[in-house]
């Protein structure tokens, strides 16, 4: 009885293994079909329409190499070499344009009353130092910003391979470290003016009146203080301008510092230069108006002395305050020579 | 004349980078400077695949249009090269090339990179074939010697494929059709505005 029971356990077990043999053989021999080498692998195609550029890892230490494709690249190139050279052109040009045809029809504005003779100061050394310090700076940033965008179509067919690469090392060179006098310049000129620059009731008058700008007959002049609204305008516009070209500069100067990618550096560029041709353009406007625009201005940043007339007519109010606080400076308001 | 190109089959790299040895040692690149590279996509996971990647000589090169001082120039086979005398070392090549191919020497502080160095598909520079200043400035120029880049001639898989445009796309093809699967010519699309069929 034992044998036989022993017996059909052995057949048990028999017939028990054939079943599971045969429920996983064909297991077994669908293996090699179900492993497809391809079927999970990475597809270019579909990666750069997931993520518009591929990543992955290097064994080398340089972390940003392990971009493997970044087609953005070319929507970069394609703005850094045709969209902003529309804008530059157009902003810079454009400006131009405008200031002549402004000169030739509204001519210098002069001093009505004409000169007094009696000189009186509107800018000490500091502020003049602090202007030309930022002036000096911006002019050479700016000249050496467009030779990387315009030199090579305006100037490198006139100087030739050599020396046009030789002017463009040193162009970048005096563009990457006079940035450091610039952001000095506009950081003291912040705090300096900052307090000078806040709007005051009478910048709404002025802008009504446009600042008597547009008046050919040049009777208009309205009251302003040591900056009129156009002034603060143009404080305002060089304090946030002078930021961002601050910060996408420093961002440049220190390329894929802290984690920076190709895609971060691209903007930075793209920002730089958008705001710069713009500056530039603003700029120009400026110096037109402090130099050939308006008759007597100049003296203001030169030896920092205007004429009184001319400062009864563009800053009655602050002329106001200066005649008051003369008596107790003393001498700062004296007969020109 | 040929259209010389670079093509990575993925699915027989390794990733033993012994192509980024052979560069470096080939035209003695200074420390730092990694003209290929092996980039692992999907590390670890499913469908990992590996690619060597360095300059494609694109056509069309974005370094050369925004290039402000204009220092890059395609040779009669399709290769892009620059001077290193033209160069001012400003990075915008970096920021223009789809495949970070453009090194330089030195680390970007203050703008000073130093002279831009990238792989020359072995054909050095605007020197002289052979000359000491080519190999000092470019390295060796084994194209002038009719010799194929050294990373692809001596990559053990045959993964990394270097020549003419028509012959390595048809070799890739023939790969394809056998074994049954591809995994595409990375950059391709990229670089030269089209792919291979498979």
């Amino acid at each position: 009885m034992a044998k036989l029971v022993a017996h059909m356990r052995m057949v048990a077990g028999v017939l028990a293994l054939a079943f599971i043999i045969a429920i996983s053989a064909p297991v077994s021999a669908q293996q090699p079909n179900m492993v497809n080498p391809t079927a999970d692998a990475v597809k270019e195609q579909q990666l750069l329409q997931q993520l518009n550029t591929i990543q992955g890892r290097v064994t080398i230490p340089d972390e940003k190499s392990s971009v493997l494709v970044h087609p953005a690249g070319r929507e970069w190139r394609q703005f850094h070499t045709v969209t902003l050279k529309w804008i530059g052109g157009i902003s810079i040009i454009g400006m131009l344009v405008v200031l002549v045809l402004f000169y030739l029809w509204r001519g210098p504005m002069r001093v009505r009353s004409g000169y007094s003779g009696i000189n009186i100061l509107r800018f000490d050394v500091l502020e003049r130092f602090v202007h030309w310090l930022t002036a000096v700076t911006f002019v050479i940033l700016g000249i050496t910003g467009l030779n990387i965008t315009f030199g090579r179509v305006l100037l490198l067919p006139l100087m030739g391979p050599e020396a046009f690469s030789a002017w463009s090392e040193w162009a970048k060179y005096a563009h990457n470290f006079l940035s450091f006098g610039f952001t000095l310049g506009v950081l003291l000129m912040f705090v300096m003016w900052i307090g000078r620059n806040l709007p005051t009731a009478a910048d709404v008058q002025w802008l009504k009146q446009g600042g008597g700008m547009f008046d050919k007959t040049n009777s208009t002049h309205a009251p302003a203080y040591k900056f009129n609204a156009g002034q603060k305008i143009l404080f305002w516009i060089i304090v946030f301008a002078s930021a961002a070209m601050i910060v996408s500069g420093f961002m440049l100067l220190f390329p894929f510092y802290s984690g920076l990618t190709v895609g971060n550096m691209e903007l930075a560029e793209i920002f730089h230069a958008i705001v710069g041709v713009l500056f530039v353009a603003l700029i120009l406007g400026h110096i037109y108006l402090g130099s050939v625009g308006m008759e007597g201005a100049f003296g203001a940043m030169a030896d920092g002395n205007v004429d009184l007339n001319w400062a009864k007519e563009h800053h009655s109010l602050w002329a106001k305050e200066e005649i008051r606080v003369d008596k107790v400076k003393g001498g700062a308001m004296r007969p020109a020579e | 004349m040929a259209r010389m190109k670079f093509l990575c089959d993925a699915d027989r790299c390794i990733e033993c980078n012994a192509c980024v040895t052979a560069c470096k040692n080939e035209h003695e690149v200074p420390w730092g400077i990694n003209r290929r590279r092996v980039v692992t996509l999907n590390d670890g996971k499913p469908g990992e695949r590996s690619i060597s990647m360095a300059c494609m000589h694109c056509t069309d090169a974005p370094c050369a249009a925004v290039c402000p001082v204009n220092c890059f120039y395609t040779t009669a086979d399709s290769v892009v090269l620059h001077s290193k005398d033209l160069c001012i070392g400003c990075g915008y090549c970096f920021y223009a090339c789809p495949f970070g191919a453009p090194q330089y020497p030195k680390v970007g502080n203050f703008g000073s990179r130093g002279k831009m160095d990238k792989c020359t598909f072995c054909a050095g520079g605007p020197e002289a074939d052979g000359s000491k200043e080519e190999f000092e400035k470019y390295g060796a120029n084994r194209l002038a010697e009719g010799k194929l880049p050294l990373c692809a001639e001596m990559c053990s898989t045959k993964s990394l494929l270097a020549g003419d445009s028509d012959v390595i796309a048809q070799i890739y093809k023939e790969r394809v059709s056998r074994r049954g699967y591809g995994s595409g010519a990375w950059g391709w699309q990229t670089a030269y505005r089209e792919s291979i069929a498979t």
